[in-house]
């Protein structure tokens, strides 16, 4: 029942029973990628244009959140290094997804040796910290776009390869993938057709996590300083950037900080709402 | 067969399951070590990166990095190179870094205490914390209290570690000026002057792993309470605070321990950054300059020395939970 009603119409359904908190959040994270994607005709100077010989100037007409180290306009700054980080980690959770749940799938389907060695090889990545892997990788390639989203995206794909694995393990089982199987349909056709579409809820859930945290692994990696290079900055980089001002009482430091904690923030709210709608058309667990 | 004497025989057979399953766990652990340093390897040497490029900078002739190759064993296959480098390593012997010129093990010996200082006070301080917290919240589920800690903790978790740094900074070392903002620890620092550099570090620390900790020790314990069990208890009428104390907390020590264990990942990548942010002379501060500089032994070293100590206390955690958990230890 609940199957067929859900297909009558799932995000009706979702819009309504959207909550205030959920809507500030939906609309946070549409103007910051708006702001993103519109970057160059929004920003009031270039980012990378150095306007004045003072560095960390208060905010004035031409600089509303004041000058960066080098007397750069922090607003444009923001904006920038928001595109950028958005820019980045969205790549990198579409590769991460991409492989995991291929890769999920696959070990769920095809089981027996496929499923031991793929899971092996991902525990071994899951018993080490996340940042030493970054590290490595880092330090014997040194720091550059592609060598960043790709291990970036590994590192997460791991994590995706644990959910999306377990979801098709429970929907494997099912008759109707027996069905399929008895069909004759090939394994794609079982993969695209069958499991993904009945995974596709708690799948969407998890993006929201996965974004979040290669949000803040990469603002980590850009704050050591081992993220995107100067002259260009991700918010992480811009936190860096300007540490010193904080001892001269600027808060260039605190916006690009505040800035990440607000898109992490808005989207852990609005994925804890989107799971509670879940829950009510999923059975209880408890 | 008298009773004792069944007693007895079971207390045996239980004793023997342990060291069984303890001396299996050391054995994971060896291989997973040995898993550790092959990834360690294989990341830093068998990468397309070049060693001797990156000592000797884009302008190198071939021959200069031939010579280089030559001089740190470079040509040579890489599975001879690994065992050699294992080799070194289990005598202590992590090389010389190649921008100090410097043995390894004196550089991360140097550093290593101010670490584990660090992670050490933190995990004193926010463990117990965590634990009363979570306890706390899960009294009265969905309360006002719980509300308001679910909120808290929620909102921690999305907020990356230096912005709380950044914050506690701003307020206590700029405005009021009351504790120092970088922590420059000397080996002669007195107690006093150690433990004013270290306040900031641990909060902007703790908090971070004590809302994961909070959030997961409520989970566990709020699991543990809807159990047959703790239904049987309440009925008999037990007293809510022995319910949550005994009954509940006894049977969820095992996924609690599990928690702290997780959260060591976040004391890890957590170390790194805020001891860069504090300027705090540890051991992620010298990894993340021996990255910068490319300095491959050296990275080598402090990952092989952070990803132990995190496998390590896994695996720790992991015999612990067994141990308390009957329903694992005997799987049927």
């Amino acid at each position: 029942m609940t199957k067929m009603q859900a297909k009558s119409g799932p995000f009706r359904d979702l819009l309504q029973n959207l909550t205030p908190t959920a809507i500030i959040c939906l609309l946070i994270l549409i103007g910051l990628i708006l702001l993103a994607i519109l970057a160059p005709w929004i920003s009031p100077h270039m980012p990378t244009k150095i306007l004045t010989n003072e560095s960390y100037q208060l905010s004035s007409d031409t600089m509303l959140l004041g000058g960066d180290y080098l007397g750069r306009d922090m607003v444009s700054r923001l904006i920038y290094a928001l595109r950028i980080t958005l820019g980045v980690t969205f790549i990198v959770t579409v590769l991460a997804f991409f492989i995991g749940c291929l890769m999920g799938f696959l070990a769920a389907v095809l089981g027996g040796i496929w499923d031991t060695v793929l899971s092996r090889v991902v525990d071994a990545l899951i018993a080490l910290p996340a940042i030493m892997i970054a590290l490595i990788v880092i330090g014997a390639l040194g720091s550059s776009l592609p060598v960043l989203i790709v291990t970036l995206a590994i590192i997460d794909s791991t994590r995706v390869f644990r959910v999306a694995r377990a979801l098709a393990m429970n929907i494997v089982v099912s008759d109707f993938v027996e069905a399929a199987r008895v069909r004759g349909e090939d394994l794609k056709w079982i993969m695209w057709h069958e499991i993904m579409p009945n995974a596709l809820g708690p799948l969407a859930a998890e993006f929201g996590i996965r974004f979040t945290y290669a949000i803040l692994f990469m603002s980590a990696l850009g704050f050591l300083g081992l993220g995107i290079q100067p002259p260009h900055a991700d918010l992480g980089l811009l936190i860096r950037e300007n540490m010193q001002g904080l001892l001269f009482g600027s808060y260039a430091p605190l916006y690009p900080a505040l800035l990440i904690s607000l898109i992490t923030i808005s989207i852990n709210i609005f994925v804890d709402w989107y799971l509670q709608q879940l829950d009510t058309a999923l059975p209880n667990e408890f | 067969m008298s009773l004792s004497r069944i007693k007895l025989l079971v207390e045996k057979r239980i004793l023997m399951d342990l060291s069984l399953i303890i001396t299996r766990r050391i054995a994971i652990g060896v291989v997973t070590v040995l898993v550790v340093s092959l990834i360690v390897f294989a990341g830093t040497e068998l990468l397309p990166g070049n060693v001797a490029q990156a000592i000797l900078g884009p302008g190198a002739t071939p021959e200069a990095i031939a010579n280089i190759n030559a001089r740190l064993g470079l040509n040579q296959p890489a599975h001879i190179r690994y065992i050699h480098w294992f080799g070194n390593l289990l005598h202590g012997d992590m090389g010389t870094s190649l921008v100090s010129g410097r043995e390894v093990s004196v550089l991360i010996s140097e550093r290593s205490s101010n670490t584990f200082l660090l992670a050490g006070v933190t995990a004193i301080v926010a463990v117990p914390l965590s634990i009363v917290l979570g306890l706390i919240a899960s009294t009265k589920p969905n309360g006002l209290i719980d509300k308001s800690i679910s909120a808290i903790t929620l909102t921690l978790i999305s907020i990356p570690d230096f912005l709380v740094a950044i914050i506690l900074v701003s307020i206590f070392s700029v405005h009021f000026g009351w504790l120092p903002a970088l922590s420059k620890i000397r080996p002669d620092s007195n107690f006093f002057e150690l433990a004013r550099m270290l306040v900031l570090p641990v909060t902007a620390l703790s908090f971070t792993i004590i809302a994961h900790m909070t959030r997961m020790t409520r989970t566990a314990v709020l699991n543990e309470l809807t159990s047959p069990a703790i239904e049987m208890a309440i009925l008999k009428g037990v007293p809510k605070y022995r319910l949550l104390l005994v009954h509940a907390l006894s049977n969820a020590i095992a996924p609690i321990i599990n928690v702290i264990a997780l959260n060591l990942a976040y004391l890890i990548s957590g170390v790194v950054v805020i001891e860069m942010l504090f300027n705090l002379n540890g051991l992620g501060k010298l990894m993340v300059e021996a990255v910068t500089n490319r300095d491959i032994p050296l990275v080598q070293g402090c990952a092989m020395l952070f990803c132990a100590v995190y496998v390590l206390l896994n695996l720790f955690a992991d015999t612990i939970s067994i141990i308390a958990n009957p329903r694992i230890r005997h799987p049927k």
